[in-house]
């Protein structure tokens, strides 16, 4: 069995330098189209035209992006002629629309935070991006992030999914018996607006619907440096980027 | 390792014709061909209900086809009942009852094709048939402690986005199998595992050191997607497809689009069905080494554990950079791909792929040499091939226990039957032979990978498919964890009418408590890591 050991050690330190060093590698994340200025309006409607989510809003010769709601679905990047833009970076966090301080934990949790994950209604991408976090090549545990097993030692509560109706009670149950110094995080695009599924009988249409959320990480889903990226905007150790705060199609 | 060729290679129609020439012998049934376009499929109306238990039991235990599904569809005068059965010779029967409007309810099949049990139930749940003759009704979908009775949400004239007022029954309790003095159950979740289990809940009830009763307990991410994707654009349905599991996103974007192909008769090109092979596998490559990685981790063996997640990440990162999304939702469109790719593109894809396999290889052989990890999962979570048959297990867990049926080599899609491929089988039916079964998987889907490139030839990507066409298909494609079936039925104006998606997950989480049932405690875990299932995939 000894040769676990010498297998683990042979192939020495993996994790990315992130947030140190920004992450090079191709394919960590996906990217998103951001807000474009096009040359002319028609431009601009086709693409929020092809939105089959609503999330680009043509004004003008513009076309602003809501990343709330975008799917990731590609088809205005591969299916007009003039595509929008895109940006291939991954720290995308941003706070709820009617926020405008950025509620980080005090500093006590900037080295040790422990989070507790609620699956409410997700299609697994979130699920897995968040679990993979654990994995070497991102390795949270060398930032003091924890998964923890129960609410009650837990810091920050992170939800995937749009929160489907079996699921809110387990949901609401599990946020009230954390301790109070909670945050919650809405980490996908389903768990900002719902997504593809929306409001329905069966979907609350967000986390925000339900609880308060304190940070949003758009995207769907977001890979894992996004996440990693929100949970240091949560300890103070990141800080939402002013351009994510102004240059979004909601405002 | 055993391999296994289908029957299909020759002629399979000879047996097809001696198999539906028994079944008009014994039934006086006229059996007639589907319209174009859906291969080998034939329809058997009932017009009396009665003769459906003995027709489905004959259908499976004498002829051996497999269970597909059921679909149950709402007309404005009529319910029509699809059951689908796999034939052993390629093809599918469809058992089509229609019933007038007001019939409420139905003759249960479950005495005979156990399979049916949880399709039953969920028919009953949502559109509030009831089934004669079936064991356990209600308490399915729709929970108990939430929903009222009455409610049926498949049906036409609920609205999606009704509110409802719910109210949380606290005095509720589930309902309790073993009753022994001394026993108790001990219930797992919904929130479990650091919440990084996907949510849903068992009830363990034990004496003691085993587990007797495992019943898991779904649907608590139940998003209704069949529903809310009635009255959509197919485009616009083809996201709610595409992003219920994500973990299975292409394999089940293509049961859809194939569906959609199927009503619109037209096919995929040659160069888009050759890359749909390709994504497929890519896919089940990088599903096997995440299962393989949850196998490792149950087992608290590290090293592996961290080994196959590598692995699982940098297919999920090759994946990113060849099609764009690490779960590769964007690209199945009906009529073939959203995207066209270069040369290049493969030449870059194929390093990353091999050195998948190159690592999975290293981390097999190793694992067939750690004994601690062995003692775990040999003789543990057992489904004999009787039990895998009876409770028509499906995907890598069927094949674990001989159930040798892979929709790529049965009834094969998208140009399958041209590439020369094996489908690994185990006879075992443990925790080991499962994860033999993905190893020997994850290799073949390397060899078809190199294939699918190797036979690219320039075309088109992509053919329009325009028109509002009215009808209904099955479009189906073996999904990582086994056979998934989608059923598209669109209306004159080319809208969602009716969708219905029959997943692995559901097929299987059905069979679950086999293998849980009898074992200690301790191997719960384990047994649930080496069936793999996902919650999402079953609930939709």
């Amino acid at each position: 069995m000894s040769f676990w050991f010498w297998h683990g050690l042979r192939r020495g330190i993996q994790s990315t330098r992130y947030p140190r060093r920004a992450e090079a590698a191709p394919g960590v994340s996906p990217g998103r189209p951001v807000n474009t200025e096009f040359d002319t309006s028609d431009e601009a409607q086709s693409a929020a035209a092809i939105c089959p989510v609503d999330a680009i809003i043509a004004h003008g010769s513009a076309a602003f992006v809501d990343q709330g709601k975008c799917v990731h679905c590609q088809r205005c990047h591969l299916s007009i002629p003039s595509p929008m833009n895109w940006d291939p970076a991954y720290e995308w966090t941003r706070l709820p629309a009617e926020q405008s301080e950025c509620a980080t934990l005090p500093s006590a949790f900037s080295k040790s935070m422990h989070i507790m994950v609620v699956d409410a209604g997700d299609c697994g991408a979130c699920l897995h991006e968040v679990k993979q976090l654990n994995n070497p090549l991102y390795n949270m545990h060398r930032l003091g992030f924890f998964f923890t097993a129960t609410p009650r030692t837990a810091d920050l509560l992170l939800i995937v999914g749009p929160v489907s109706e079996n699921m809110r009670g387990p949901l609401l149950k599990t946020w009230e018996a954390m301790p109070t110094t909670r945050r919650v995080m809405a980490v996908g695009s389903c768990a900002i607006t719902g997504g593809v599924f929306g409001r329905s009988f069966m979907s609350a249409g967000g986390a925000g619907s339900v609880l308060p959320v304190d940070f949003e990480v758009p995207g769907n889903p977001p890979p894992p440096l996004a996440i990693l990226h929100g949970l240091l905007v949560a300890t103070g150790r990141k800080s939402v980027t002013k351009s994510e705060l102004v240059s979004e199609g909601r405002s | 390792m055993a391999t296994y060729t289908s029957p299909v290679e020759g002629d399979g129609r000879t047996g097809l014709s001696d198999l539906t020439a028994a079944v008009g012998e014994r039934f006086g049934s006229v059996l007639s061909p589907m319209a174009a376009g859906h291969g080998y499929v034939l329809t058997l109306s009932l017009a009396q209900p009665g003769s459906l238990p003995s027709l489905c039991g004959f259908l499976f235990s004498d002829l051996g086809c497999q269970f597909g599904g059921m679909i149950a569809e709402e007309h404005s005068s009529h319910w029509q009942l699809h059951y689908a059965f796999l034939l052993p010779v390629s093809g599918w029967i469809d058992v089509l009852l229609s019933l007038p409007i007001e019939t409420t309810t139905v003759p249960s099949i479950v005495a005979e094709v156990n399979a049916a049990d949880w399709h039953e139930r969920e028919v009953e749940d949502m559109f509030g048939i009831h089934f004669d003759g079936h064991p356990r009704l209600g308490d399915f979908i729709l929970h108990d402690q939430i929903w009222r009775e009455g409610i049926d949400p498949m049906r036409k004239n609920f609205a999606p986005n009704r509110q409802l007022k719910q109210k949380l029954d606290l005095e509720w309790q589930p309902l309790l199998i073993v009753g022994d003095p001394g026993s108790f159950a001990m219930p797992v979740g919904p929130v479990y595992d650091g919440g990084l289990g996907e949510s849903l809940h068992f009830l363990l009830e034990t004496v003691g050191e085993d587990v007797i009763r495992a019943s898991p307990r779904l649907f608590y991410n139940y998003r209704a997607v069949e529903k809310i994707a009635e009255g959509r654009s197919v485009s616009d349905a083809l996201l709610l497809a595409e992003r219920f599991s994500a973990t299975s996103a292409f394999a089940h974007s293509l049961a859809f689009c194939q569906a959609v192909e199927k009503i619109h008769s037209l096919e995929a090109p040659p160069r888009a069905a050759i890359f749909r092979v390709l994504i497929s596998e890519l896919e089940r490559l990088r599903h096997h080494a995440g299962a393989i990685a949850a196998i490792c981790e149950s087992t608290a063996l590290a090293v592996p554990t961290a080994h196959a997640a590598i692995i699982e990440e940098e297919l999920l990162r090759a994946s990113c950079v060849f099609t764009g999304h690490r779960y590769l939702f964007g690209l199945n469109v009906p009529g073939g791909l959203s995207r066209d790719f270069e040369a290049e593109q493969c030449e870059t894809l194929l390093p990353s792929i091999d050195k998948a396999e190159k690592e999975l290889r290293i981390l097999e052989n190793r694992l067939r040499y750690s004994s601690s990890f062995l003692d775990r999962l040999e003789d543990v979570g057992v489904v004999d091939v009787k039990s895998a048959r009876y409770l028509n297990l499906v995907g890598p867990i069927g094949r674990a226990s001989a159930q040798h049926c892979d929709l790529r080599g049965a009834c094969p899609y998208s140009g399958y039957e041209r590439y020369v491929f094996d489908i690994p089988y185990e006879t075992e039916g443990d925790g080991y032979a499962r994860l033999r079964v993905l190893f020997a998987e994850a290799t073949q889907s390397v060899k078809l990978i190199h294939q699918a490139i190797d036979a690219l030839e320039p075309g088109a990507i992509c053919v329009p498919c325009e028109g509002s066409y009215p009808g209904a298909a099955l479009g189906w494609s073996e999904a990582p964890r086994g056979a998934a079936l989608h059923w598209v039925s669109l209306d004159d104006k080319g809208l969602v009418e009716r969708y219905h998606a029959i997943t692995p997950s559901f097929s299987n989480w059905h069979g679950f408590h086999e293998a849980a049932e009898n074992f200690a405690f301790q191997d719960f875990p384990i047994i649930l890591a080496t069936f793999g299932l996902s919650a999402t995939e079953c609930d939709r």
